[in-house]
């Protein structure tokens, strides 16, 4: 036989980490853990965000936090003054974290001495959205000072959340922040999410996130018990 | 840019295939859908760079965009989705999440140039996007 000739294998490319995710997700299911992933742009203040949470989740909950960051161990040198277990994953030139590296990160921790898992991925809207961690929430992230158009800018990422939370809300009026914008263009591109304008600073509109996320452990361990 | 990484999975599951088949892979056709967070100039540029030093050297990436199509719970029908900025209907409005298609990254055919052994019958099953 000679000439080009067209065979079908329909292969996902990105199968092996989805079989990984999914591994992951049994995981966690298992032992009763909920875990939130975080993504943002770079200077969200996902940091802070990370550490008022652990901070304040902490007297009801056990909490645990993976961080990824490009080459430093700044975050989680800042998040471990939460007290909360803190491990890095530095992923060097990687501009995202993948399934096996949240396993491997994963590896000498009991989960099931655990309430709450937080991973932080890498600042950056584009790359993270490709991969699934095993999350059971994926929370986006946006500061007021960001941009009202943002979630325009970013649909893929913001499609592919299930919670957002607009931080910084301290500087709302100082950048002139248009409130009713910016939660339209979030609906624009995943209608109906749930959204929390808050301040991690100064700790305005907190207590709203943070029973969310406990409603949310209910859920899960409701399902998790079936 | 994550496409040098996807690129790398392109060629992994392209020469898998290949081996398998015992095939020489001329080009390899990928379905790439507007939501898979994949920019495909960046993936064109990559899957050179992947190929490198494989037996894939020299073939072409031949790139299938996927639109995206929702359905829309007011029509009851699927629709193409005119934009990524609006998850609505085009024709009535109606806000969706409902995604039916759009987030491929699928190594869907291979072209081949010659076969060193009978091709196997692959069952036509729907492999997750």
């Amino acid at each position: 036989m000679s000439g080009p000739r067209l065979v079908e294998v329909r292969r996902n490319v990105l199968k092996q980490n989805d079989v990984i995710a999914g591994v992951l997700r049994n995981q966690f299911r298992a032992a009763g853990v909920f875990v939130v992933s975080l993504v943002s742009s770079p200077g969200s203040g996902k940091t802070t965000f990370l550490e008022k949470t652990l901070t304040q989740l902490q007297p009801r909950y056990r909490v645990a936090a993976l961080v990824g960051d490009l080459a430093t161990e700044n975050d989680a040198v800042r998040l471990a003054r939460s007290k909360a277990p803190v491990k890095q994953i530095t992923t060097g030139t990687l501009c995202h974290l993948e399934a096996a590296m949240v396993q491997s990160a994963l590896q000498d921790w009991n989960l099931d001495s655990l309430d709450f898992l937080f991973i932080e991925n890498v600042g950056n809207l584009v790359c993270p959205s490709s991969y699934d961690l095993g999350e059971n929430l994926r929370l986006v992230l946006m500061s007021v000072t960001e941009g009202e158009d943002k979630p325009l800018k970013y649909p893929t990422i913001f499609n592919s959340a299930d919670v957002a939370v607009v931080t910084k809300n301290e500087l709302a009026d100082a950048v002139e922040f248009d409130w009713d914008a910016a939660r339209k263009s979030i609906h624009s591109v995943r209608p109906g999410m749930q959204i929390f304008r808050l301040s991690a600073k100064t700790g305005e509109g907190m207590e709203d996130y943070l029973n969310f996320l406990s409603q949310q452990l209910v859920g899960h361990r409701a399902v998790a018990r079936i | 840019m994550h496409e040098l990484s996807i690129a790398m999975g392109i060629v992994d599951a392209a020469l898998d295939e290949s081996q398998r088949r015992g095939v020489q892979v001329s080009a390899v056709h990928l379905r790439l859908g507007a939501l898979s967070g994949v920019v495909k100039g960046a993936l064109m540029f990559s899957y050179e760079v992947a190929c490198q030093d494989t037996p894939l050297q020299g073939s072409r990436l031949i790139v299938e965009d996927v639109p995206v199509i929702i359905f829309c719970p007011q029509c009851q029908k699927e629709r193409q989705l005119p934009s990524l900025q609006l998850f609505a209907c085009p024709e009535c409005s109606a806000p969706t999440i409902d995604v039916r298609q759009g987030k491929e990254l699928e190594v869907f055919a291979l072209e081949i140039e010659q076969e060193t052994k009978q091709e196997v019958e692959v069952p036509e099953e729907e492999v997750q996007g």
